[in-house]
């Protein structure tokens, strides 16, 4: 019975890593830019949400007013830094990505202070829920369904509409879409926007077990960069998985070998990239 | 465009050489009080010209070059605590380490490139930061390795309280691996590796072992961080987890990139500009050198290609084309 815990902990944790890095995923796979401030784009949507619940606006409603935010923040950096980017090499891409991660670092603290956040997740999420052999709370599932959600609403875009098919063929191949007359740049432009847009929804959200704090930017961007790597750049269901294998693993571990449980986490993402430097289940083209 | 300079009118003169080390001279006889500041700046210095081997000349993209420092600076303190007390000799110890690491992770990873290479190279600092945290019986955990308490250098040298031997004695180990990696990169196997940076696929084609040659170029950059890592455990004494985070990763290409790439100057303005701003910034508030560090970063990578020596670079060629006879020097 101890496995369901570990399970639905892990599950709720992937799934939480899954909507904050599915953006970061479809971006660096379309446009090949090391995108390390993504985490700072989260960390924006998780401030807005912090500072709008404590104004006393319903959590849900701020939730989706911080997606927003942090999308706007997107949408105005894509067009004023990350696109005459585009052209130049990764080193420079990292460099600029972690310039806005430590502006946005400084801004936000400036803001709301040094401290960690307190936490905005409200009472009628914050209790146990009977779930046959054991209680178990309440906000975790809720995480587990708006992740399921989620997951369902990209793939739906992803797989059902004009839009979701031109960005799988942009990823698999940019010149030919180009050549075909798919308008990349508006492309990149508006899956940038809504990565971005989830990304802060989902810190607002995974507030309650992933803490906001002056550093969130970067000491999560670890996590967010091994979906990616791990899941395989470009590739929607490649991140789910590497989300929920993260983030299964990484509790299980904490719970089983409280010692080592980082420690074989970042084993198992070095043995896999070695295994498949692509990924898991990477887009056709990488392959 | 290749960076190392192709013709003698384009070599700088020797007095821009003798620049940096008269200046480390002269801050040493007049900075009285602020040798510990000019201490951090060297080992810097030291760390940040060691990625600019790997990074810069070789193109190896890293975010885990944390991981050679940090492990220099854990075995120099070990070494101290258990086996001898001689800087030098922990010194060695330290450098051939994390050699042996750069050598061994190196094999491993570098037949991967871009972004699957800069996480393998993250994930190694991620592992060592988690392993030195759970070791507690040998690194001190989170509390960090204390104790740490090397003896005079040659026997003769006791490093002081105000840093100014620990100045002297970084800036001779600088001098040392700055001839080496000047010597390094000038040498056909330097050259190589300019042109593995450029295009490994004609490289290959040509007949140059791609592989073979950038983990040794990996393994003697390792070399150098390990160094950098010793230096900081043995002048600061003591040695905190920090050392494997991303964070010092991040910050060592920052101070990289702010100087300028394949330039081996490029690592003494970017390193020395950075833990200024971080000192006389940080001293208003701690988050203030993240702003003033962030906007820098951003206006060099969309502005200026090639860093503050670039810029430099740029107007002295100015200067000396259109400007007054005898304006250059």
């Amino acid at each position: 019975m101890r496995a369901v815990t570990i399970l639905l902990d892990g599950v709720a944790y992937g799934m939480i890593l899954f909507i904050i890095s599915v953006g970061l995923t479809v971006t660096m796979g379309l446009m090949r830019v090391v995108n390390l401030a993504h985490g700072a784009f989260a960390m924006l949507g998780g401030y807005v949400a912090t500072a709008l619940t404590l104004k006393g606006v319903p959590f849900l409603v701020s939730c989706l007013l911080a997606g927003a935010a942090a999308g706007a923040a997107g949408a105005l950096a894509e067009v004023t830094v990350f696109r005459p980017l585009y052209r130049k090499a990764e080193l420079q891409h990292v460099l600029l990505t972690i310039g806005l991660c430590f502006i946005a670092i400084a801004a936000l603290t400036l803001f709301a202070g040094s401290t960690p956040l307190p936490a905005i997740v409200p009472d009628w999420l914050d209790r146990m829920v009977d779930i046959g052999y054991r209680s178990y709370p309440l906000y975790r599932l809720f995480l587990i369904g708006v992740g399921a959600v989620m997951a369902l609403g990209v793939w739906l875009i992803m797989e059902r509409t004009l839009f979701g098919a031109k960005l799988r063929a942009a990823v698999d191949d940019a010149q030919m879409a180009r050549a075909v007359g798919i308008n990349v740049s508006r492309l990149f432009f508006l899956t940038f926007t809504g990565g971005c847009a989830l990304a802060g929804f989902g810190a607002a959200v995974g507030a309650g077990i992933m803490p906001l704090e002056p550093f969130y930017a970067l000491r999560y961007l670890v996590y967010f960069l091994i979906v990616v790597a791990v899941g395989g750049m470009g590739s929607f269901r490649g991140s789910l998985a590497a989300a929920l294998l993260i983030g299964v693993v990484g509790t299980a571990g904490r719970y089983i070998v409280p010692q080592f449980g980082g420690f074989l986490l970042y084993l198992l993402v070095f043995g896999l990239l070695l295994w498949r430097p692509n990924g898991l289940l990477p887009p056709k083209s990488a392959a | 465009m290749s960076a190392i300079p192709q013709s003698k009118s384009d070599e700088p003169s020797a007095l821009w050489h003798a620049l940096p080390w008269l200046l480390a001279l002269a801050f040493f006889f007049l900075a009285d009080g602020y040798h510990s500041l000019g201490v951090n700046i060297l080992i810097m210095i030291l760390f940040t010209l060691s990625l600019d081997l790997a990074l810069g000349y070789a193109g190896i993209i890293t975010l885990g070059h944390a991981a050679f420092f940090g492990f220099g600076a854990y075995a120099a303190g070990l070494f101290n605590l258990h086996v001898s007390a001689d800087p030098l000799l922990g010194l060695a110890a330290a450098t051939l380490a994390a050699a042996a690491l750069g050598l061994v992770t190196g094999a491993l990873i570098l037949h991967t490139r871009g972004e699957t290479l800069l996480m393998l190279t993250l994930a190694i600092a991620a592992i060592l930061h988690e392993a030195a945290n759970h070791m507690r019986d040998l690194t001190g955990g989170d509390d960090g390795l204390a104790g740490i308490r090397p003896g005079a250098v040659f026997g003769l040298f006791r490093f002081d309280l105000w840093g100014k031997t620990s100045f002297l004695y970084c800036l001779g180990v600088l001098f040392v691996w700055f001839l080496i990696s000047w010597r390094v990169v000038r040498s056909p196997f330097g050259r190589s590796l300019d042109g593995v940076r450029q295009n490994a696929k004609r490289m290959r084609a040509i007949g140059t072992p791609v592989w073979l040659r950038l983990v040794a170029m990996y393994a003697l950059s390792a070399a150098m961080a390990g160094t950098a890592g010793a230096l900081s455990a043995q002048t600061t004494r003591l040695v905190g987890l920090s050392v494997f985070e991303l964070l010092t990763s991040g910050i060592v290409a920052v101070m990289l990139v702010l100087g300028g790439e394949r330039r081996l100057y490029g690592a003494f303005v970017g390193a020395t500009i950075y833990v200024l701003v971080q000192d006389v910034a940080g001293a208003i508030n701690p988050f203030y050198w993240m702003f003033v560090i962030g906007i820098l970063l951003v206006a060099i990578v969309l502005f200026f290609d090639g860093g503050l020596m670039g810029v430099i670079e740029t107007a002295r060629r100015k200067l000396r084309r259109g400007g007054a006879p005898g304006a250059a020097p």
